[in-house]
């Protein structure tokens, strides 16, 4: 019995998992593209979901409510980015304290409350849990978020290609260089945030109508999420070469079997208040693999090698 | 072409640091000039390149670049009139990014970036054709990653792109200083080509003075951040090692010339 409870509850960690692999492929612009932590998204994660909620409330369609989200992210991001570069604070406590100021801004948004339901049977959603199973395939969330996803990653791949988008890579790269070739590096940092934080708002819009409700702390720890779908995909998919495109799917894929432990963990007996605890020490472990590596099981270079002037 | 007038920069102030790295510099260079800038440790070589540069404002004094005042213009919009390699290879290329879309970010350099094509088809025929000036198979392998690339691939990459598009003044920065003999010779060939074929208006600071001697058409020296030595034409050519050693030793009031400046 335990076995078909745990197939059961699948369908839904996938398409939990491509939720928020969409928000992993926001923080995979700012961690990997920009080079930078944005800690905002702890923030936007939770804003996404109230500005779709309390607009489709008042009677607006999914589809604007969703754009009306991704609006809000933006708007936090370039809030992050402007602290950021303008004030010249640190990345990390730039995007910290916009997160904090967001948990206010969000509350006032709810109206004062902790979280607002919707429900699927009084609100056009474009997705909702309840749809995982006997309905329509085009009505199901996994293949409606997998259309979201692909548009999104072919819209990406095709701006980190122009001028704008390798200016943005450039300067996650090489700041300086970049600025000896004419990239304003502060614009290039502040745009990155702005989009990323619209992704992971967009993200959180349509988690929120997939749970039926908008919650103030439904971003808590989303960041370590993030990186924890970034590092799975890398360390799964990183031996393939593959292009910018194939690297974010390969971000989503982290995310969706990132999901899927959580359930397996889940059916092993631990309980879900464990799994903030879970996620940290999973992403720590493979933050550190690669350095650990370098330091104490370093293969020493063959003498004779290639020399390369 | 460049105008230096006045300049001061003063570092750490206020505290035990406080360096005065420019003392009231004043230089002028004109069309075509390839100046050879020499000079001990502190003596104020990268301060004046990274003044001209913007990477920070001047305290006092004023810039010119092609009688355009570019004191206040900040890095990113001065780097449309100039072209730029560094001392350190890692420096003057993204790593994690193509041999052609470093190009591609080059040839950008100056224009507003927008939705356009990061790199176009015309484009890379071009790169192909540049990258074989080089003589270091690049040409091969376009689609490399740059940190693939060896420290003198890269300073030879990080000169085409200042290049590329043809700067209104070059400013190189030791840029041989961090590579083995052979490939140093090999990178400073390929300067004086580039150079001389666009007729650029060159700054290079070097730390060997036969390479100061032998390029360029003026050469000057610095100490305790300002000019005390300026010599061009027949004079420069006649000069010799032992000639500049004896100017840094004179101006330096007989303190003995640093070690790096003899073994060069």
């Amino acid at each position: 019995m335990e076995i078909i409870k745990f197939l059961n509850a699948l369908p839904g960690a996938c398409a939990q998992g491509l939720i928020w692999g969409i928000m992993a492929i926001g923080v995979y612009i700012t961690y990997k593209v920009l080079d930078l932590a944005d800690l905002t998204v702890d923030g936007t994660m939770s804003t996404g979901g109230a500005v779709c909620v309390i607009m489709m409330l008042q009677g607006y369609s999914a589809g604007f409510s969703l754009l009306a989200a991704v609006g809000a992210g933006m708007l936090a991001g370039l809030a992050t980015g402007i602290l950021h570069t303008v004030m010249g604070i640190p990345a990390i406590l730039s995007g910290i304290l916009t997160q904090l100021g967001l948990y206010s801004i969000n509350l006032r948004i709810m109206g004062g409350r902790a979280n607002q339901s919707i429900g699927v049977d009084q609100y056009e959603l474009l997705v909702s849990l309840r749809w995982v199973k006997d309905v329509p395939f085009y009505k199901n969330p996994i293949f409606v978020v997998g259309i979201f996803v692909v548009l999104l990653i072919a819209v990406l791949y095709w701006f980190f290609g122009t001028e704008l988008g390798c200016s943005i890579r450039a300067t996650g790269c090489n700041a300086n260089m970049s600025r000896a070739q004419g990239i304003n590096t502060d614009i290039s940092k502040i745009l990155g945030l702005v989009i990323s934080n619209g992704i992971v708002a967009f993200s959180s819009g349509l988690f929120a109508q997939y749970q039926g409700f908008a919650d103030v702390n439904a971003g808590r720890g989303a960041i370590v999420i993030g990186l924890a779908a970034v590092i799975i995909g890398q360390v799964i998919f990183g031996k393939i070469r593959g292009n910018f495109a194939f690297k974010l799917l390969s971000v989503v894929f982290g995310s969706i079997i990132y999901y899927l432990v959580l359930q397996v963990v889940l059916k092993l007996g631990l309980e879900p208040n464990d799994l903030k605890l879970l996620s940290a020490v999973v992403v720590a472990v493979f933050l550190a693999i690669p350095y650990l590596k370098g330091k104490y099981f370093a293969k020493p270079v063959k003498r004779g090698g290639a020399t390369n002037a | 072409m460049l105008r230096i007038e006045h300049i001061w920069k003063t570092f750490n102030v206020g505290t035990v640091n406080e360096k005065t790295a420019l003392k009231d510099l004043s230089l002028e260079l004109k069309e075509g000039d390839f100046v050879t800038v020499i000079g001990g440790n502190g003596a104020g070589k990268s301060t004046m390149l990274n003044a001209v540069a913007g990477v920070w404002p001047v305290d006092e004094g004023k810039i010119f670049i092609d009688d355009i005042d570019v004191t206040r213009l900040p890095e990113h919009k001065r780097a449309a009139y100039l072209g730029r390699v560094f001392q350190d290879p890692m420096t003057g290329t993204a790593a994690n990014m193509q041999i052609q879309e470093n190009l591609a970010l080059a040839l950008r350099r100056g224009t507003f970036r927008f939705l356009k094509s990061g790199i176009t088809r015309a484009e890379r025929e071009e790169y192909q054709e540049k990258l074989k000036v080089l003589d270091l198979g690049l040409e091969e392998r376009m689609t490399s990653k740059v940190g693939l690339l060896s420290g003198g691939q890269r300073q030879a990459l990080t000169l085409l792109m200042a290049t590329l598009k043809k700067p209104k003044l070059l400013l190189l920065d030791e840029h041989t200083a961090a590579l083995d003999p052979k490939t140093a010779a090999k990178v400073l060939d390929a300067t004086e080509r580039i150079v001389g074929r666009d007729h650029l208006t060159t700054l290079m600071i070097t730390h060997n003075m036969k390479d100061a001697i032998a390029h360029g058409n003026r050469l000057i020296m610095m100490y305790e951040g300002n000019v005390i030595y300026d010599v061009s034409g027949e004079e420069k050519k006649k000069l010799k090692v032992a000639d500049l050693l004896a100017k840094f030793e004179q101006a330096s009031g007989g303190e003995f010339a640093n070690d790096r400046m003899i073994l060069a």
